[in-house]
């Protein structure tokens, strides 16, 4: 009866637990706890939210370990924390202070500009961002448990959020109408491991939970992000930036659960107060979007 | 026979799969009136403080507490939590066993594992008699038990992970993430059994 600790098995079957839930990026133990009673099914710890990212400029790097380490100790629920792509250091030391879940994420400034981390080196899982199949495979390949897609964090246009999505999700479908003998070519086309292509294309669906993030900002972003087809969302600055953040954070919770009953989710949409105020993608400087970084 | 799974949060896409492949119809149970026609109801993993809330946010811990009265409930880690009556924290619970549960009582996910538990009461519905290969995700542990319940398994150093009152079952692990289909035939036979 020996336990056997840090198997893909556990590191994927976290992410499965999150399924059908919220993931709420919180800056202060406060918001932690407002995120935890909306019914968050876990929260990512962080410095700064995108939108002020965003609007900071800047470097932005992983939060001060004190802070996350206060969070941990305000809820119940897994805590994550997010370190720069490629940057292994930061990593170790998210996994050092016991962190549940790392995102590997675009929304920090990179610090590996080809490469990134090699996540099968750690006990902690990683989640990592992806707008297309090949990268969400890649990701896999190094020793991701979870995928998001990437939207375009802190705009609360969920735009990118539907293209990424429909990008994966759609080549998925044309992955399992493919012979055989075309999905060598098709992943040297996308530059993704034959292995886990394969393995994709018997599944239906990817290997591992799929969540969608950047700029989802109302009950309806999410549950429409949910009948698209993923597994969960992320709500990054659409909760804490807006009007009434404990109300919005229950009602995207429960249009989560809720996905698709519009009954429900037209209850659940009314009186929410001001959403973010946000930005339409299609108005910021291509070299300004994070969706493009990750190799 | 038509079995419920509780859809509000969690894994429970990964219970119907099995139970599907076993032949039993399995329905998403998200609203009290779908708890209508069932015999029995899983609650899957998941996070125990957002299905909590959720079930008194659409009015279905009344409900599920009536039903557990005389149907079968198998609650998976968060669900075994759900089902308690002592979680050592202000929480939504149904209530309905008589054991104490013990959160996130390994620590944190980096303590997460699997283990091989010898469960004897599974003899009943498998001829193969081979230990069960148990996952553990943040897992609780059953801390006590109160009179009317049967311990299934324990760890080898004593700490209860699997329990029985009547017709409901609590495993602190999953299932559900498994190929081994057995503890599901088990909840059948639980779901099955004629007052």
């Amino acid at each position: 009866m020996e336990k056997e600790v840090a198997t893909f098995t556990v590191k994927k079957g976290l992410a499965q637990m999150l399924k059908g839930g919220v993931i709420m990026d919180v800056v202060t133990p406060e918001h932690a706890r407002i995120a935890e009673d909306a019914g968050a099914v876990a929260v990512m710890a962080l410095e700064r939210v995108p939108a002020d990212i965003r609007a900071q400029g800047g470097v932005a790097r992983m939060s001060d370990p004190e802070l996350i380490l206060k969070i941990m100790d305000t809820v119940s629920i897994p805590v994550m924390a997010k370190c720069r792509i490629g940057h292994f250091v930061e990593a170790q030391i998210l996994e050092a202070i016991g962190v549940d879940y790392i995102d590997e994420s675009e929304v920090l400034t990179p610090a590996d500009e080809a490469h990134h981390i090699n996540k099968h080196l750690f006990k902690v899982p990683f989640v990592c961002g992806c707008r297309n199949l090949g990268e969400a495979l890649r990701r896999i390949g190094e020793g991701a448990a979870m995928i998001r897609t990437k939207g375009e964090a802190g705009t609360g246009d969920v735009v990118e959020a539907v293209r990424h999505a429909r990008a994966v999700l759609g080549e998925i479908r044309r992955l399992q109408t493919m012979a055989e003998e075309e999905v060598m070519a098709y992943s040297k086309e996308i530059g993704a491991p034959y292995e886990i292509v394969m393995e994709t294309r018997s599944l239906g669906r990817m290997p591992v939970v799929n969540f969608a993030a950047g700029g989802i900002a109302t009950p309806a972003d999410a549950a429409l992000m949910m009948q698209l087809g993923v597994d969960g969302v992320f709500v990054g600055s659409g909760i804490f930036k807006s009007g009434d953040p404990a109300r919005r954070a229950a009602a995207i919770v429960k249009a989560t659960t809720h996905f698709n009953d519009p009954y429900i989710l037209a209850e659940v949409s009314r009186n929410l107060g001001e959403p973010m105020v946000g930005r339409q993608v299609s108005s910021i400087p291509e070299p300004e979007l994070l969706a493009g970084r990750g190799w | 026979m038509r079995l419920g799974v509780l859809a509000l949060q969690g894994d429970f896409i990964e219970h119907i799969a099995i139970l599907n492949r076993l032949g039993v119809e399995a329905v998403e149970v998200r609203l009290p009136g779908q708890l209508e026609g069932l015999e029995g109801i899983i609650i899957p993993g998941g996070e125990s403080t957002t299905i909590g809330k959720l079930a008194v946010d659409f009015q279905l811990l009344e409900p599920l507490r009536n039903f557990g009265k005389e149907k079968a409930i198998w609650g998976t880690c968060a669900g075994a939590i759900f089902l308690s009556k002592d979680a050592h924290r202000n929480q939504p619970l149904l209530d309905l066993m008589d054991i104490k549960v013990e959160r996130n009582a390994f620590g944190r996910q980096v303590e997460s594992f699997e283990a091989d538990l010898t469960v004897p009461a599974l003899k009943g519905v498998s001829a193969e008699d081979k230990p069960f290969h148990a996952i553990f995700i943040r897992a609780p542990l059953i801390s006590a038990v109160g009179k009317g319940v049967e311990v299934l398994a324990k760890l080898e150093d004593g700490e209860i992970v699997a329990a029985q009152q009547e017709r409901l079952l609590a495993t602190s692990f999953h299932p559900e993430l498994t190929k081994d289909d057995r503890f599901h035939r088990y909840f059948l036979k639980l779901a099955d059994a004629k007052e």
